[in-house]
């Protein structure tokens, strides 16, 4: 894990206006330590002792425990804490019998339970301490945070992320599975306006991105998001007041709809002739009316119907079926005959 | 080829940031158009884009024929709304000085072969 500021080193951020470009790279490490509190990971089982318990009784504590460093408190108020370092001293003047508060640090550094880990961060930097104990609002000990703490809290987070992600994929990946019909099906509708390039193509995205959310295999999602894209430009470029798309998914065919209320194809076999265009030079500027885009249509899928009469509209049909390796939903791929 | 080789060979910028795009995704070849539909109807998957055409459309094409990169030739810059766009999408924009023939010469000799299909008939 990088750039948790566990040295002395000044953050990443530090001092810098965060524009967009620098706000690309802020990894998901550094923004949960903006997200979590301090009083989400710190350990609240206190081990303390009385500053008039005798320096034998921190030795004992210590061994027992497995700690470095004990809380001092008087009546449940921080009064000082002994390290090891203290205890060596005490060792040096072998005066074990002495009362902890002759020996314990008393010159404490805290943290707030409600700052973020950021806060806890500096203060690790800062100060070069390993464990430092938490206040809550009104001054009362309630934990103590180590450096272990926040690395196991960021993991902790981080692993829920990835599980929910993990959820998510796999209710979408199963969604036909796991309703049961006669016959389930999926429909997505969108609405396509008249020249609206700067949104051209954003059917065609969602779609093919619900394809692969539920678990078709890239081929089959690049064959249909190439047909509807093409569906789309045509309804942009081609219709009186644009069009609607439907797209009924189940788990063994893919149906698209595409249709506009004008002005209608005068001839229909023409239309779907390669190379047969009546665009504009300014659409052909954009890079297309190239007359390619229903013969490529009728090349991504596997059945195809165009219907148009002048003056009333035009409908089209597109179909794709899923062969079994190629059916939507994780179970069918795996599913053996 | 991948695409820090890519921005070698093209002698080119990036224009999207290095975060929203894969670094280590391979590029298996290239197609030259300025035809959208021609992308769409003759493009392998994987390959590098090169257009004169800077519009948003561009990208879109590229996201559904799922293009590993564009490249705009003769050193044309396209619209914030295309690069916004790109980086949504993550699909990196690289903006080259060459002409469309020089630098489809370039990377062909250099090992990126046509991935363009044949027309049928």
């Amino acid at each position: 894990m990088r750039d948790l500021n566990f040295n002395d080193q000044p953050p990443r951020f530090k001092g810098k206006v965060i524009t967009d470009q620098l706000a690309g790279s802020i990894t998901r490490v550094e923004e949960l330590a903006y997200i979590i509190r301090i009083d989400e990971v710190m350990t609240q089982k206190l081990i303390t002792i009385s500053p008039n318990a005798s320096m034998s009784d921190v030795a004992d504590l210590m061994r027992e425990k497995h700690i470095s460093g004990v809380l001092v408190t008087k009546d449940e108020d921080l009064v000082g804490l002994v390290s090891t370092e203290d205890l060596i001293k005490c060792l040096i003047n072998g005066e074990l019998s002495a009362p902890v508060d002759k020996y314990m640090s008393t010159a404490l550094v805290t943290l707030n339970s409600f700052d973020f880990l950021t806060e806890a961060l500096k203060t690790f930097a800062r100060t070069g301490l390993g464990r430092l104990p938490v206040l809550d609002e009104n001054k009362k000990l309630v934990g103590i945070l180590t450096k272990g703490d926040v690395t196991y809290g960021i993991l902790r987070a981080l692993e829920h992320d990835y599980h929910e992600e993990e959820v998510r994929r796999y209710r979408a990946s199963h969604l036909f599975e796991d309703i049961e019909s006669d016959r389930t099906s999926l429909i997505l509708r969108y609405v396509i306006k008249h020249y609206d390039f700067m949104h051209g193509g954003s059917a065609s995205s969602n779609i093919k991105k619900a394809l692969l959310r539920l678990g078709a295999n890239p081929q089959l999602a690049r064959r249909v998001g190439i047909a509807v894209y093409e569906a789309e430009m045509n309804l942009i470029i081609h219709t009186d007041h644009g069009g609607s798309i439907h797209v009924e998914i189940e788990p063994h065919q893919i149906a698209i709809y595409a249709w506009d209320d004008g002005p209608g194809i005068a001839n229909t076999e023409e239309a779907m002739k390669p190379g047969y265009s009546t665009a504009s030079e300014e659409i052909r500027e954009l890079g297309f009316g190239a007359g390619m885009g229903l013969f490529n249509i009728s090349r991504c899928v596997d059945e195809m119907k165009l219907e148009s009469e002048l003056g009333k509209g035009t409908q089209l049909t597109m179909k794709v079926f899923l062969k079994k390796d190629e059916m939507v939903g994780e179970g069918y791929q795996t599913e053996k005959e | 080829m991948k695409i820090s080789e890519l921005i070698d060979q093209t002698q080119g910028k990036l224009l999207t940031r290095e975060s929203c795009m894969d670094p280590d995704r391979m590029i298996k070849g290239g197609c030259s158009a300025d035809l959208m539909s021609d992308v769409l109807a003759y493009i392998q998957p994987n390959a590098v884009l090169l257009t004169g055409l800077v519009n948003p459309q561009v990208v879109r094409t590229a996201q559904m024929a799922d293009v590993a990169a564009i490249v705009f030739v003769r050193g044309k810059i396209p619209p914030a709304e295309t690069i916004q766009l790109a980086e949504e999408v993550q699909i990196p924009l690289i903006s080259s000085p060459f002409g469309m023939y020089e630098l489809s010469g370039r990377l062909h000799q250099n090992g990126l072969p046509s991935l363009e299909n044949a027309i049928e008939d």
